[in-house]
């Protein structure tokens, strides 16, 4: 009943997004996509939320064969990079999306619909701003409608595109902790991308290291920390820390000193 | 005792320039817009209105008044449900030859609506390509109601497009993304979605594509025919009227036209008015 990603590749005109990514994370699992832009590792999490569609390769999640269904299906509640919430509908209106659209027969009565709209509020920190438009909101109050709009359809699997990655500082630490004390409440699966090591380390279970459309390890971040697979992996964890010693020992011609420290490639041994 | 002022703005031009550009644009306007559409209302008028009313009246007048808004009738839905699906495909999907979709919506605009008349009787003409298996199958296009329509429509074709392709490329593919991942369906997704967020667009390139279609001029004049009180719109009766040198009816049959136009930019102007707030928020985020 795991999340198990098997051979999934993708490429865009010829050029290769994914190479081939093989990938196993428990149930109820906080995992991190983590790499630079042009890894991959976006397209991984819009294959997984039935945006995009990879060429060869299998998903299996929750028992299904997840790449068959059409996202519409999945109940997989996305969380957008800039949020994407329907400009034109309240924050009611957007947190109801889901369930309004379901086939008459599946659809709570209004009530119900209200009812579920006032919870999702509370669980999200939004009381009383249900009849605002998102206009209206700060950056931080649109990624919590966002999620309580995903959260909405009662999702199968929570996917989080830099979740913060439009905020600002601040209002990301906030939010971090928040969102990590809300995963542990709901118990989901989630899958979230980020290019920032800190905020993949300190939030997640598991990190998936992507690079040029591989995946370079995936650890715990104790493990990833301490023992890093590959060069990318030790340099890419390596930004903005002291770089580990025994990195420079093992393979002292294979990478320049930290970035940082005066760079160029003064720090060969 | 000074009124307190308004600290100067580094964009701030000197008043004088200010003064100058203001007066240029009102001088402007009144010369080139407005007093030209006075005149139609004052010669309209010269014989008292009871006479422009008649002129209005009279079977001829009615079938150019009729003609006109069964034509405006069939092609501002066809144009607004062309132009909605040209931007959609445009706007939100990636393929080869998008650019040269763009720019052929683009051709009515470029293009003499003379020419475009034209196009219509080289094509349906009699001596045209398909004119004698018309003529033999009783098929009437060219100086019929098919062939105005048509004429009308080409011409008319960008108005929609032109304003809901930018819209729709500045707002992307997310929101539809959210909604079928929110388990919402095609449709669904369309009216729920896509459409309230161009709906302002959706309803000033309409407004304009029906100005327009009521007021076109030079491509219905080819393919029309000019038989009065069959194939006569109200720009071709006013025309015809003149050269009668009936210049009150003319003018009577104008001011109607000017009147429809004006009532389009009334409307225009009262929604962007009353729904301002809602406008703002679809634009931004």
């Amino acid at each position: 009943m795991s999340l198990s990603i098997c051979g999934v590749a993708k490429a865009y005109d010829r050029y290769p997004a994914l190479k081939g990514v093989d990938l196993t994370a428990p149930k109820g699992c906080f995992l991190a996509l983590l790499g630079p832009s042009g890894s991959g590792k976006t397209t991984l999490l819009r294959i997984l939320g039935g945006l995009e569609f990879a060429d060869v390769g299998r998903v299996e999640f929750d028992g299904l064969d997840w790449l068959t269904l059409p996202a519409r299906e999945r109940r997989a509640g996305f969380v957008f990079q800039h949020f994407a919430l329907f400009r034109h509908m309240t924050v009611a209106g957007n947190i109801a999306f889901g369930l309004n659209v379901r086939p008459r027969r599946a659809r709570p009565a209004k009530a119900e619909i209200a009812r579920r709209v006032e919870e999702l509020l509370s669980l999200v920190q939004l009381e009383g701003l249900s009849s605002r438009y998102p206009a209206q909101l700060s950056g931080g109050q649109r990624q919590r409608v966002a999620l309580a709009r995903a959260l909405a359809i009662e999702p199968r699997i929570l996917l989080l595109d830099e979740p913060f990655g439009a905020l600002d500082a601040k209002v990301r630490k906030d939010l971090r902790h928040w969102l990590r004390a809300l995963h542990e409440r709901l118990g989901l699966t989630t899958v979230f991308v980020t290019h920032d090591q800190e905020e993949a380390l300190g939030l997640a279970d598991l990190v998936a290291v992507l690079n040029e459309g591989r995946i370079e390890q995936v650890a715990a971040p104790a493990e990833l920390r301490a023992r890093p697979a590959s060069p990318f992996v030790a340099d890419f964890l390596g930004q903005g820390q002291p770089v580990p010693n025994f990195v420079t020992a093992i393979r002292p011609a294979a990478r320049p000193a930290a970035r940082g420290h005066g760079g160029g490639e003064s720090g060969v041994a | 005792m000074s009124a307190p002022t308004r600290p100067r703005a580094a964009t701030d031009d000197h008043p004088l320039v200010r003064a100058v550009l203001m007066s240029v644009t009102f001088v402007f306007v009144a010369l080139f817009l407005v007093m030209p559409l006075a005149t139609v209302f004052a010669e309209a008028s010269a014989e008292g209105w009871k006479a422009a009313v008649e002129a209005l009246c009279e079977p001829d007048a009615v079938a150019a008044i009729e003609l006109t808004l069964l034509v405006a009738a069939i092609a501002v839905p066809l144009n607004a449900a062309f132009g909605l699906a040209a931007s959609w495909c445009i706007a939100k999907f990636d393929f080869r030859g998008k650019t040269l979709l763009a720019t052929l919506i683009d051709i009515p605009f470029s293009v003499s609506p003379v020419v475009s008349g034209l196009v219509y009787v080289l094509i349906f003409g009699l001596q045209g390509w398909f004119g004698s298996w018309m003529r033999d199958h009783d098929i009437r296009i060219i100086f019929a109601l098919p062939g105005i329509a048509l004429a009308t429509i080409f011409v008319t074709f960008p108005f929609v497009a032109r304003e809901l392709i930018p819209l729709m490329s500045e707002q992307g593919r997310d929101e539809e993304e959210a909604a079928v991942s929110l388990g919402a369906g095609g449709l669904r997704t369309f009216f729920r979605v896509t459409l309230p967020n161009v709906k302002w667009a959706l309803l000033y390139g309409v407004l304009l594509c029906n100005a327009r279609a009521m007021g076109e001029f030079g491509a219905v004049s080819v393919v029309s025919g000019h038989i009065r009180g069959q194939t006569n719109t109200m720009p071709l009766h006013v025309e015809a009227l003149y050269n009668d040198y009936q210049y009150v009816a003319a003018f009577a049959v104008a001011s109607l036209l000017a009147l429809l136009a004006l009532v389009t930019l009334v409307l225009k102007t009262l929604l962007e008015w009353r729904y301002a707030d809602e406008m703002a928020a679809a634009r931004s985020h």
